[in-house]
């Protein structure tokens, strides 16, 4: 297996820049996503599963999902579709949510935007988050995704160490 | 990357006056009033105004009006928020990327997923 990731932050536009190389085609990445059962299997830490209640990927349609705390507290959080180009691009409003899925108000949102490219040896994919604010960005914090994610941290190293 | 070259030149060209750092200091643990500023210094009113206005350009301090007075307040904590912010954000998409990763090299098992 190879993989190679590299991050950039833009702290001017408030922008996370994700670029990660597998050595698997276009289409198994965009499956990733695109299948329901595969993106709850990677899109929150080990100990935050995800478990996605509704997914329809095409524009103008909603993917929600909520994470499981270890004490059992359910964190929704929804996608608004924005278009979909299938199997290599797609853009999202991500959202928090309440337990019907619906947005919750005054809570912060990021856009993102998702392309996958095909390369000589596999598949190329960018991610770019980009959140509207500063307070949206501290929101976030706020919200306690900190504590979700150095658990998640913690995992990954369990994973590597194993590797 | 956070800032280019030139960015840098002119952060670094606006830190380089010890009284400029000296309002950067005073000014993160809450908004002065540039009166309140010029007090502190041996120099007048107008050149620690001037001292404000370059440290506003780089984005290390905003100004705001309230009444009659004109108010400093240092950028650095918001600043540092947000990359604090950003760093978790990175560190969430490490994870992310390394289960996709992994959920690739697993060979598909017989679940057909829908």
């Amino acid at each position: 297996m190879t993989m190679q990731l590299d991050i950039d932050k833009d702290l001017d536009a408030l922008t996370l820049i994700v670029v990660a190389t597998f050595d698997h085609p276009v289409e198994e990445v965009w499956d990733l996503y695109a299948d329901p059962r595969k993106l709850e299997r990677w899109w929150g830490p080990p100990t935050y599963p995800a478990t996605v209640v509704e997914h329809d990927l095409t524009a103008g349609g909603t993917v929600h999902y909520y994470m499981t705390s270890p004490e059992g507290e359910q964190h929704h959080g929804r996608w608004d579709v924005l278009d979909v180009d299938a199997p290599t691009s797609f853009s999202i409003l991500d959202k928090f949510a309440d337990a019907d899925g619906n947005p919750a108000d005054g809570m912060p949102e990021a856009t993102m935007r998702l392309s996958i490219a095909g390369t000589s040896g596999g598949a190329q994919m960018t991610a770019v988050t980009t959140y509207a604010s500063r307070e949206a960005l501290e929101q976030v914090l706020a919200m306690g995704m900190e504590e979700g994610l150095r658990t998640s941290m913690a995992q990954m190293d369990g994973v590597l160490a194993g590797a | 990357m956070m800032l280019d070259d030139a960015q840098i030149d002119r952060l670094f060209h606006a830190l380089a006056d010890a009284t400029r750092r000296d309002i950067v200091r005073r000014t993160v643990e809450g908004e002065l009033s540039v009166t309140a500023l010029a007090e502190g210094y041996p120099i007048s009113f107008a050149a620690v105004q001037k001292h404000v206005a370059v440290l506003e350009r780089v984005g290390l301090v905003t100004k705001s009006r309230h009444g009659r007075e004109l108010r400093v307040r240092s950028e650095l904590q918001s600043v540092e928020r947000a990359r604090h912010a950003l760093d978790e954000l990175a560190e969430a998409w490490q994870g992310r990327v390394q289960r996709m990763s992994d959920l690739l090299d697993t060979p598909t098992d017989t679940t057909t997923g829908e």
